[in-house]
């Protein structure tokens, strides 16, 4: 640390400079600080999903049935296991950069460069990792119906399985009777120059009721939780009277103003969550990989100190630490 | 300054030959602790899913009994696991991967007790107020109504 601080020549005087009363060179510690108030800013952004979660506690979504894809097992439904995967990496990573810096402490630049770039392809994985799970969120599956006090509806129907009643979800491609009508999308190109409107839905509603009246079995899920914290499942009257006098649009997938899943505040907060993690995640990997060019040509060496190594760890591990709050408050609890 | 690590965990139970068998060591445990958290989410045993306590009535003690307790009154016992299980698991990322059980007393206060002290007031009024508006939303006169 000696040689990157410029000596003033007042060294021992208590004023002069140079001092370090806690023990930290004057970049750890701010670095610290920074992760202080940046830890501040996440715990504002999860509490605020608390306060939100805790105002519509009966209904919030249940993450489990949310998040249950994995690549490449298309079609099966397993909870948690990707995140689990998702988590697993970026504490690996934590390690590989921990075991960066012990490197560092020892000036050995081999196992620093190796170290480093193995923290580097676990970001890369983490970041992609989290890139699919938005891309499976906003694409959805089973597809579901808004009412116009802005809940949701889902389809599903009592199965068998091994001698127990389960609620299986139908997805609405499965039941909807097509009706052979065409509705062309408002654009600026082929309407009021001024005026445009989102994507149209993949079905009127008109379509899913008539899907519903013809399909004996199923069922309507609305999103008010039972005391066992599962959905709860209207009759078969009361679905067909739900969807006709509630109905208002078909939602597939989840963006910042629809959620097929239920509460749209939950797919804000999600992208907005995940996605500010996200955002510091990809920059921990830009940061590191200046780092690693900096180790490759020496720089540090030269400099006599891995210090900066340390301090991108901290950042890095920071990364980590929130990690394990998110998972914790949006997949587990 | 920064090459002296304690090799402890634990309160001196386990104590490790070198920093980077600590490393290991670390990574091991919280992979365990991160494998219990996924196995209780994927199972989620049905033992763990009631409220242990029903909340006081009454006056002024029931409320500050209910705030006091309000981890097994409010919560499910699996969800508080799940917790602490996250605070476990922040603590050794923070002791031993950010070496913060190396550093000064005074570094480690000002950085912890300022976050968590914060984080805790944070929590509680924001959680407050959330229980709040939904009494407001669902109680007797509720003033919102849904599907119109």
């Amino acid at each position: 640390m000696d040689s990157t601080v410029v000596r003033t020549g007042t060294e021992g005087k208590t004023w002069g400079g140079g001092n370090q009363p806690i023990g930290a060179s004057y970049g750890k510690m701010m670095m610290w600080f920074f992760i202080v108030s940046d830890a501040l800013t996440f715990s504002g952004f999860l509490a605020a999903y608390g306060f939100s979660r805790f105002k519509f506690v009966s209904e919030w979504p249940i993450a489990d049935e949310v998040f249950t894809h994995v690549p490449f097992l298309h079609g099966q439904e397993l909870p948690m296991i990707y995140v689990a995967f998702m988590t697993f990496i970026l504490i690996m990573s934590s390690v590989t950069m921990v075991l960066a810096v012990d490197a560092g402490h020892h000036m050995n630049k081999a196992k620093v460069t190796l170290y480093l770039f193995l923290t580097i392809i676990g970001g890369a994985i983490f970041v992609g990792s989290q890139a699919w799970e938005w891309a499976t969120f906003i694409q959805g599956d089973y597809g579901a119906v808004q009412t116009k006090g802005g809940n949701i509806l889902q389809f599903g129907e009592y199965v068998t399985v091994d001698g127990e009643q389960k609620f299986k979800r139908i997805s609405i491609d499965e039941f909807a009777v097509l009706h052979p009508s065409h509705r062309e999308q408002h654009q600026r190109h082929n309407g009021l120059w001024f005026v445009g409107e989102d994507a149209l839905p993949p079905y009127t509603v008109n379509e899913i009721y008539d899907g519903l009246a013809a399909n004996e079995n199923i069922l309507v899920r609305n999103q008010t939780l039972n005391e066992d914290g599962e959905k709860t499942i209207l009759t078969r009257a009361e679905s067909l009277q739900q969807m006709k006098d509630n109905a208002r649009l078909v939602v597939k997938g989840a963006n910042l103003q629809v959620n097929e899943y239920g509460a749209t505040l939950f797919a804000d907060f999600f992208f907005f969550i995940t996605g500010f993690h996200g955002f510091h995640v990809f920059s921990g990997v830009v940061i590191n990989i200046i780092i690693f060019f900096n180790v490759i040509l020496g720089t540090y060496e030269r400099r006599g100190s891995y210090e900066m190594v340390e301090k991108v760890g901290l950042y890095w591990h920071f990364v980590d630490l929130v990690w394990v709050f998110v998972f914790t408050f949006f997949y587990l609890v | 300054m920064a090459h002296e690590h304690k090799l402890e965990i634990f309160k001196g139970l386990v104590k490790f030959k070198s920093n980077t068998s600590k490393i290991w060591g670390v990574l091991i445990f919280l992979t365990i602790v991160t494998l219990v958290e996924v196995i209780l989410g994927i199972y989620k045993p049905d033992a763990l899913m009631h409220n242990v306590m029903s909340p006081f009535e009454g006056g002024f003690f029931a409320t500050v009994g209910n705030i006091l307790l309000s981890p097994i009154i409010y919560m499910k016992p699996l969800n508080v696991i799940f917790i602490v299980l996250t605070l476990v698991k922040a603590y050794y990322i923070t002791w031993d991967f950010m070496h913060m059980r190396d550093e000064k007393g005074s570094l480690r206060r000002m950085v912890v007790w300022t976050a968590v002290f914060l984080v805790c007031y944070l929590l509680f009024i924001l959680l407050q107020e959330g229980g709040y508006v939904f009494s407001v939303y669902n109680g007797e006169n509720a003033l919102i109504k849904r599907d119109f």
